[in-house]
């Protein structure tokens, strides 16, 4: 039986997009040497005009942070600095729906999923790092722990505010300023987030947003002026970054993605595990850094497990971002939208049976619809590369060990999931499986307290928790040095 | 009236001020005592300024009857919510600064700036708190490296009801630094205000009552700590005491009387309300849970 869906699109009414964008230093929009224009994926319309921060800019972005953080925000008591991400975590919830709608607009993900996750959570996230910023002695980094300075961050376009968040809020938190380069392709929720820095009197120069391209985001890793790097991205541009550090000395962490593996016991809740492995790779078009990109079936069950697995796949709705039925948006950009076309045909040549679900894609933009890719070796690309799309390649097992060895033999390492009514089983799995984040009878959950980050090539260091707060705190010396900074 | 009073009770071009009524706040609603009685509150100089309700012991069992049954609600709330009410609580005391300012002035007889000062403290000590709804478990709580093959972890959990006996020389700053840490794991409280100056306990009940505290949590009794508080620390679902509020004879008779039913006891040393609180009180009111899971294939 099949629904009919009269349309329920979200209204862009709610947000007002200037024609062109400065970048946000010091405290105020200024303009740069160069312009791009960023466009909606879901239609190839351009949405405005954004500069394209060279050297030069990447240079007052970085001088406008240092002068903050010794003038300003080093030097601040922790419960005054406090105060400021609270408001900062207030006000985006206020304008949490023309964020949500920009958001979507900017990056194709679902609106549901802008508004429901990427939105509420990274308010979430600059409300409970307030918290910690005059508690930092209780942290267990030593009972004064000092900020490290200036710190440069480069984020992914997959969850744009909600990774700045990620960057930003314990980085102010503990005491650092930053300069942001967000990702090309979805510049805008970060450009609204520096207003909300104005409107919540943030000092001038604490935070600083320079869009830009590859380029941007290369002059502000090799700035000297830069204390700490933090990347969210892909693994080679992680590489390159890490190569660059380990010459300048600058502190570095890395998130750098994965191919996380779901696994499912032959006892496990059919109808949950179906709906999590759906969630856990077709959220956000597996525009997901943890996606579970990899099923492992145990074989007695594969078939039936496969079928309800089509079964539901075939009725998520593919199309317009904006509409809040809509299951699957649209893919971030042509050069994603080529990289996993380019990546399934491979998959086929290796030998891997492939399956979408039947749904029309629409005329413009970018779209992959969602696909299972079955029968696929273990040594095929699509099963140790990073596809970041709505395909999820299955193999089957007979052995938690054998599960254990095709889990953990790819070279990332950010997550895995595990779906079975043992405890006991679940939590041995848990401890064998080397990766960052294990989700157990569940996928996708994301929550400010709850460290995340990778094991092996899927990067190191933790954001969120008490664990984060490591990432953006001299913690080498904080117990040699006296004074700190007030907390 | 006295002249410290006039900041209240405005009467100008001849209009007649509305005084408030000072009940007991009571499952988020106020009551005036069950048993009618009243005593009077007087000014900085003498003055009257209100009579307050004379909580009796029925009062302080209903009042613990109200915690208990707030107790579920809010300890299963998530910590992160607890987190936001607790800063909303914030907020509403930021936005009546010089309400409460005014009223501590006319209490206490303290001068505009010690009184705003104290207003301060006190909006930065529940955001203190606030914040540490959601952090608290992994400061105290942890994994366990037992010799075996176990998944075995400890986690804080509230006590459950307290009986806050607030101080009596702090009106609102030493008030709240009771109430704060009794409350944000998700423990409720009956509280007793300071004999000498209970009305701004009742103001502050406004502010809990306006902002989504869930009536029953917070809990203020006005009147004789002497008289209540014996029934308060040998009552049976009663799970811990803060003696602060009572002289020091009494608190070691309250102390004694709470070892009936082995409640958590809090008295830390005398400190200065306006430095940092540390985390005795709040730790005082937590309990630690202790996980066993085997693993195995």
């Amino acid at each position: 039986m099949r629904f009919e869906y009269a349309p329920a699109p979200e209204s862009r009414a709610v947000i007002t997009l200037r024609d062109s964008y400065g970048l946000f230093i010091g405290g105020s929009f200024v303009a740069g040497s160069s312009v791009f224009k960023t466009i909606s994926p879901a239609t190839e319309d351009v949405l405005a005009e954004v500069t394209l921060g060279g050297a030069e800019d990447v240079d007052r972005a970085v001088a406008a942070a240092r002068h903050a953080y010794e003038r300003t925000w080093s030097v601040m008591p922790g419960k005054e600095r406090g105060k400021y991400l609270f408001r900062i975590a207030r006000l985006i919830t206020e304008r949490a729906r023309e964020l949500a709608v920009l958001e979507t607009l900017d990056n194709g993900m679902p609106i549901l999923q802008a508004r429901d996750v990427d939105v509420p959570l990274a308010s979430a996230h600059f409300f409970y790092h307030a918290g910690w910023a005059d508690k930092l002695g209780y942290a267990g980094f030593g009972p004064s722990p000092r900020p490290l300075g200036v710190a440069g961050q480069v984020i992914p376009w997959n969850f744009p505010l909600l990774m700045l968040a990620w960057k930003i809020a314990p980085a102010l938190a503990c005491g650092n300023t930053v300069v942001l380069k967000p990702a090309e392709t979805t510049p805008l929720t970060a450009l609204l987030f520096a207003e909300i820095c104005a409107d919540a009197d943030l000092p001038p120069g604490v935070v600083n947003v320079v869009t830009g391209d590859g380029g941007t985001g290369h002059s502000l890793v090799a700035h000297p002026g830069i204390d700490k790097i933090a990347f969210t991205g892909a693994r080679s541009v992680g590489k390159e970054i890490a190569r660059m550090c380990a010459v300048s000395g600058k502190r570095l962490t890395l998130e750098l993605g994965g191919t996380a593996t779901n696994i499912v016991f032959d006892d496990a809740d059919v109808d949950q595990a179906v709906e999590g492995i759906v969630n856990g790779i077709f959220f956000n078009q597996g525009h997901v850094c943890c996606t579970g990109s990899r099923l492992l079936v145990q074989e007695s069950v594969a078939g039936t497990f496969l079928d309800a697995l089509r079964s539901r796949m075939a009725r998520l709705r593919l199309g317009d971002p904006l509409d809040r039925n809509t299951d699957i948006g649209a893919i971030n950009s042509r050069a994603q939208l080529d990289k996993i076309t380019s990546l399934v045909s491979s998959g086929t040549a290796d030998g891997a049976s492939r399956w979408s679900a039947p749904c029309t894609l629409p005329d413009h933009g970018f779209w992959f619809p969602p696909t299972l890719l079955t029968e696929v070796p273990s040594a095929s690309r699509i099963m140790q590369e990073e596809i970041f799309g709505p395909v999820l390649s299955v193999a089957t097992f007979s052995t938690p060990e054998e599960a254990l060895v095709k889990a953990n033999g790819a070279p990332y390492g950010l997550s895995a999931g595990v779906w079975t009514q043992q405890g006991a089983l679940l939590l041995q799995m848990s401890s064998a499986l080397r990766a960052g984040v294990i989700w157990a009878n569940t996928f996708n959950r994301f929550d400010p307290s709850s460290p995340f980050g990778g094991y092996k090539e899927s990067g190191f260091g933790r954001e969120g928790g008490r664990h984060g707060l490591e990432a953006y705190l001299d913690v080498v010396s904080a117990g040699d040095v006296g004074g700190g900074i007030g907390v | 009236m006295s002249e410290g009073s006039e900041v209240l009770v405005a009467h100008e071009g001849g209009r007649i001020a509305v005084r408030k009524t000072y009940k007991l706040y009571m499952g988020g609603t106020f009551h005036r005592s069950e048993s009618g009685r009243t005593f009077v509150v007087r000014d900085a100089s003498g003055g009257f300024l209100a009579n307050a309700a004379l909580a009796s012991r029925k009062d302080a069992r209903d009042a613990v009857v109200a915690a208990r049954t707030a107790f579920g609600t809010w300890s299963g709330m998530p910590a992160h919510n607890r987190g936001q009410v607790l800063y909303r609580v914030a907020e509403v005391l930021e936005a009546r600064r010089t309400q409460f300012a005014s009223e501590m002035q006319v209490a206490t007889g303290v001068s505009t700036e010690t009184a705003l000062h104290e207003v301060d403290a006190a909006v930065d000590r529940w955001i203190w708190y606030a914040g540490w709804a959601d952090k608290i478990a992994q400061v105290r709580g942890g994994m366990n490296p037992v010799a075996g093959p176990f998944l075995n972890f400890s986690v804080p959990e509230p006590s459950g009801v307290a009986a806050v006996l607030a101080p009596q020389d702090s009106a609102l700053l030493g008030l709240v630094s009771v109430i704060a840490p009794a409350i944000v794991s998700g423990g409720t409280a009956v509280v007793v205000a300071s004999s000498r100056y209970p009305l701004p306990a009742i103001t502050l009940s406004e502010v809990l009552a306006a902002s989504e505290v869930p009536g029953g949590v917070v809990n203020v009794l006005t009147g004789d700590v002497a008289e209540i508080s014996p029934w308060l620390a040998s009552h049976l679902d009663v799970n811990a005491i803060d003696v602060t509020g009572a002289p020091g004879v009494l608190a070691d008779d309250l102390a004694a009387a709470a070892a009936h039913n082995l409640k958590r006891v809090i008295r830390p040393p005398f400190g200065d309300w306006t430095t940092d609180p540390g985390l005795d009180r709040l730790i005082g009111y937590l309990e630690t849970k202790t996980v066993w899971h085997p693993l195995a294939w």
